[in-house]
């Protein structure tokens, strides 16, 4: 109390101080109020604008559209990659209310294995937000999603979810031709439009898949969405729809396109057919082929080694990319060549001792049959595929000749306008044999390429495209998958068409159809037998190349190294001579010597299409031409 | 007194005392309250709703709740302004033990239990934040002490004083709980300073204080120097601690000078904000009302600081007087901290915006510190002369 009483006994002096501490204390509240004021006109004047744009794009998120990919038809309609809807299993946590109950609840109406059933269950434990579907299981069963549906009102927050995925359902036979989509990788990614391509999975990996990405795959819309900080949609603010990837009507007729790889199956090999004077793809088969469809959602790591190490080499496509000796499937191209260049004329003899020889050289090219053809001209030449004859021609024309005039069939280039992955096959030529081995040519290289062997190296696509030219006497297309995109044609003239061969006496053409008709039609005909019963006019020239060396340090046994020693019969033909409507080459490796092997899959296609798939007649009628119907009368 | 306060109200005549000094008294005398500050109080508790309403998703259940504890809060307010100064200053001393108490029984229980505790609780009853008490009972003690001694506070006095704050803040910093440990300093602080402090020693404190920052540092919590460290840098870490002051400042630059309206704030209407009803509120307020909002707001507390600072001047005792305006003072504090951390120019501690942040407890201690204030100016005229 004694204390107390002193304090009260100077109150003016406490109250004093008090009133100038108090005095003090509202100068720095005001001071302090000043600061906040300030911050909060920096704030809301001066970067007003900074964080209006801040606030904005904190609030709206733009979410992509992807578009569904375009279809793709065969010629006559016929889907050969669709969009199969596929349905997922999803769960939203946030809606579900005891988690455990419901996954042993989904488990018993799926019947899971049991080994199925844990990786399911730590599929549901994922890290996700509570309001976004978790994906539990893709690609459900008709018969699961019926029991789903029937049992929905017990499972809220379980939900099935479409998503279109790539289904080709002629897999084995397109796999080559068609390629196949899947998934987007990193360094694909990096390529692509960032915005077009945010909502999509997909991608063209190869063939015509790769090739019409851009088509097929459409624009992405977007969709702008209102959202809260976790990402929540709350509501959308503007939508663009996406534009669908065009349709793709294939040049292909599946029907053809399995009869070829229905020829070869159970071999190697590849054939190829084009309509000459339009240069569209009939068929282009590559045997054997494998499920494309596997490749869509992403092929497990053992399949793919199996595909890989497969010593049928499954994956490779023979028909665009296969290097092949030509053989004596070059020595129509060879003829022709010498006609324009002048230095053989049709009428012109080779005497055939059974071998060749250079000026000046004692060694040896010989023909095929030992004791020789005796006499031969250009078409018996052709007809029963005299090498000495072809020796003594390419040596007059040189190589700078050959590799001109084979180049102006196309022999060495890429020849198709849309075809993904084309090999160059491999047509020599002095610089290229300094540039390769840093030697000159010598004469002896020249006979070899002159019967389609030494350097010379063509692939089925080019030679089908360089018989194509030939049906059409010089005038070229080039060969093409795409006969509509989306409701375009696709014109035959196509940029980039080479210019077409001039032959200064038309008749020259004639003279090799001839020489070629007599391979099938013809007494001394090398694919005679073949040839036989034929309704309309075909031309057609075998080849056998001589295998030299095995690919790869794959281990054969022993009967499997004999078999893959032997040549490759190949054959090169087009029907009807006057009014080609199909041309077609054909290698059936490591098939023998016998060209017949190849000639019969050649007319197998010519016959199928001229007599079946080409008919524009109604049902019943003869679809042979006038003139080939009167011939065969 | 009851009798005639409902008389009162519902308009019947009043039986006037006998008294010449009592016959003009009005009805504000009666009840011991400052009309002019409840006023104000008022439209600030109104305000208050309003934004909250707007922050917390437009959840009426919350607002009513808020609604109640000002309820609550008022009526508490109105019970601690019917106490004489001197009765206080008797009371300060227990209150300040009892707080204590608590004080340790958290930290007991703390340890047993698992990690910050803040509460203590009975079960099915009430919770209750001890620490939250300490924010009233510690300047009430500290103000004790001081006005039983000549002003100004001699050393023997300030050591007591360095005691009386040091040990139940060093308990509430223990918590941790940052915000509580710095308000109850504050207000404790603030009253030794309005007793007259001498410069040099506020000099002295200034300059120790500062050689004590390192230490202070050392001992802070982890996610308390996380706090720090976010606040010299946001963007260092914009998905975590940053987060906040990044949304926060978003929203409230975002406002400009109008606002984007009630209900139409994207940033706090869109869940960016974090605490958005609590601490973060005034983001809200910032974002919706934009910079006439925030400066009518500025100006409605600053109206209450000077006012409450008069009443507390016109005390006719120092520690009426040293507690109003030390009460006063941490006031302005809550507010200055809590726009300041909000709008990024102050590290963030948890202080809420007074009587607009969600919350129970702060209400009432606030209105308590306003009953004490009212309970100091009003009872002038019982003293003694």
């Amino acid at each position: 109390m004694r204390e107390r009483r002193e304090t009260l006994k100077n109150p003016e002096h406490a109250l004093r101080i008090f009133r100038v501490r108090a005095s003090l204390a509202v100068l720095v509240v005001l001071l302090l109020s000043g600061l906040l004021v300030g911050r909060l006109c920096y704030l809301q004047i001066v970067q007003h604008e900074v964080y209006s744009t801040r606030s904005e794009n904190n609030r709206v998120r733009v979410e992509p559209l992807p578009p569904t990919r375009g279809l793709i038809y065969d010629r006559n309609g016929k889907l050969v990659a669709e969009n199969r809807p596929t349905y997922n299993l999803t769960l939203v946590r946030e809606r579900v209310d005891d988690l455990d109950e419901t996954l042993t609840m989904l488990v018993n109406l799926l019947e899971l294995p049991a080994e199925e059933v844990d990786e399911f269950k730590v599929r549901s434990r994922q890290r996700q937000r509570p309001f976004q579907p978790a994906l539990l299981m893709s690609d459900l069963t008709e018969w699961q999603i019926a029991r789903l549906a029937v049992n929905r009102h017990r499972l809220p927050g379980v939900e099935v979810q479409a998503q279109l995925l790539r289904y080709y359902p002629h897999a084995d036979i397109m796999a080559h031709a068609l390629g196949y989509v899947g998934r987007i990788n990193a360094e694909e990614l990096q390529d692509l439009d960032p915005g077009n391509y945010a909502g999509t999975h997909f991608i063209g990996k190869t063939g015509v898949e790769y090739f019409y990405e851009n088509q097929l795959h459409g624009r992405a819309g977007l969709r702008k969405v209102e959202t809260n900080a976790r990402g929540r949609v709350l509501r959308e603010l503007g939508h663009t729809d996406p534009e669908p990837g065009k349709d793709l009507t294939l040049t292909i007729d599946s029907d053809m396109q399995q009869l070829a790889y229905d020829l070869l199956d159970g071999r190697r090999g590849a054939i190829v057919a084009i309509a000459p004077q339009t240069g569209e793809i009939i068929a282009m088969a590559s045997v054997p082929g494998f499920d494309s469809n596997q490749f869509v959602t992403g092929i497990d790591v053992a399949s793919y080694r199996a595909l890989q190490e497969d010593i049928d080499l499954p994956l490779f496509n023979r028909a665009t990319r296969g290097s092949y000796p030509a053989g004596s499937t070059i020595k129509p191209f060879m003829a022709m060549s010498g006609l324009i260049e002048g230095v053989i004329t049709p009428e012109e003899v080779v005497y055939d001792p059974g071998y060749y020889q250079l000026p000046n050289d004692d060694r040896r090219y010989r023909n095929w049959l030992r004791w020789g053809h005796g006499r031969v001209d250009l078409e018996r030449a052709l007809a029963v595929s005299n090498n000495t004859y072809f020796y003594s021609l390419a040596h007059d024309l040189g190589i700078d000749n050959i590799h001109e005039h084979l180049g102006s069939f196309g022999f060495g280039t890429r020849v198709a306008a849309d075809v993904a992955g084309q090999g160059d096959g491999l047509l020599p030529s002095r610089e290229w044999k300094r540039a390769r081995f840093e030697q000159s040519w010598y004469p002896g290289e020249t006979l070899s390429v002159g019967i389609g062997q030494g350097y010379l190296q063509v692939t089925p696509l080019q030679l089908a495209s360089a018989t194509a030219v030939l049906a059409n006497r010089g005038h070229h297309v080039r060969p093409r998958l795409a006969l509509d995109i989306g409701d375009e044609a696709v014109p035959a003239d196509l940029p980039n068409t080479p210019p077409d061969i001039e032959v200064g006496n038309e008749s020259y053409w004639d003279r090799v159809f001839s020489g070629m008709e007599k391979v099938l039609s013809g007494r001394e005909g090398t694919a005679r037998r073949t040839g036989a019963g034929l309704k309309y006019r075909m031309a057609g020239k075998s080849g056998t190349a001589q295998v030299f060396s095995l690919g790869q340090n794959q281990k054969y046994n022993a009967s499997e190294l004999r078999e893959r020693l032997r040549d490759h019969a190949l054959f090169m033909a087009f029907a009807p001579v006057d009014n080609p409507q199909i041309a077609v080459s054909v290698i059936v490796e490591n098939a023998g010597g016998g060209s017949t092997h190849a000639a019969s899959l050649a007319r197998a296609m010519t016959d199928a299409w001229i007599l079946e798939h080409n008919c524009d007649l109604p049902q019943g009628e003869s679809c042979l031409g006038g003139k080939d119907a009167e011939d065969s009368q | 007194m009851i009798r005639d306060l409902l008389g009162s109200l519902r308009g019947y005549p009043v039986k006037q005392p006998e008294s010449g000094i009592s016959r003009r008294k009005t009805i504000w005398q009666r009840l011991h309250i400052d009309p002019w500050l409840v006023a104000m109080l008022l439209l600030l508790m109104s305000a208050g709703l309003m934004v909250l309403y707007s922050a917390s998703g437009e959840s009426s259940h919350m607002v009513i709740a808020q609604a109640v504890r000002f309820g609550v809060a008022l009526v508490v307010m109105l019970v601690l302004a019917q106490f004489s100064p001197s009765s206080l200053m008797r009371w300060a001393l227990p209150a300040y033990l009892v707080g204590m108490l608590m004080l340790v029984a958290v930290e007991v229980l703390g340890d047993i239990g698992m990690g910050a505790q803040r509460w203590l609780e009975i079960p099915g009853l009430v919770r209750f934040q001890p620490s939250e008490m300490m924010k009233l009972a510690v300047p009430m003690m500290v103000a004790a002490w001081i006005s039983r001694h000549e002003l100004p506070p001699s050393w023997k006095v300030l050591v007591g004083c360095a005691l009386l704050i040091g040990l139940p803040v060093v308990l509430i910093a223990r918590q941790p709980d940052l915000g509580t440990s710095l308000l109850v300093t504050a207000a404790a602080v603030f009253v030794i300073l309005l007793a007259g402090l001498s410069w040099r020693f506020i000099g002295f404190i200034v300059a120790l204080a500062g050689a004590a920052l390192p230490l202070l540092w050392i001992n802070m919590h982890n996610y308390q120097r996380q706090r720090v460290l976010t606040f010299l840098d946001p963007e260092s870490d914009p998905l975590g601690a940053g987060w906040n002051i990044i949304q926060s400042t978003t929203a409230i630059g975002s406002g400009g000078i109008w606002g984007k309206g009630w209900l139409h704030g994207t940033q706090s209407q869109l869940e960016f904000l974090p605490e958005r009803h609590t601490d973060f509120i005034v983001a809200v307020l910032g974002e919706e009302f934009g910079l006439i909002g925030m400066l009518a707001f500025l100006a409605l507390y600053l109206l209450i600081v000077a006012r409450g600072l008069w009443l507390a001047g016109s005390a006719q005792d120092t520690f009426g007087r040293l507690l109003g305006g030390g009460i006063m003072l941490t006031f302005f504090i809550y507010v200055f901290v809590n726009i300041g951390m909000v709008s990024g120019i102050l590290p963030v501690v948890g202080v809420p915006l007074p009587l607009v942040s969600y919350g129970g407890t702060s209400s009432v201690t606030l209105m308590a510190g306003f009953g004490i204030l009212m309970a100091v100016h009003a009872h002038r005229r019982l003293l003694p002369r």
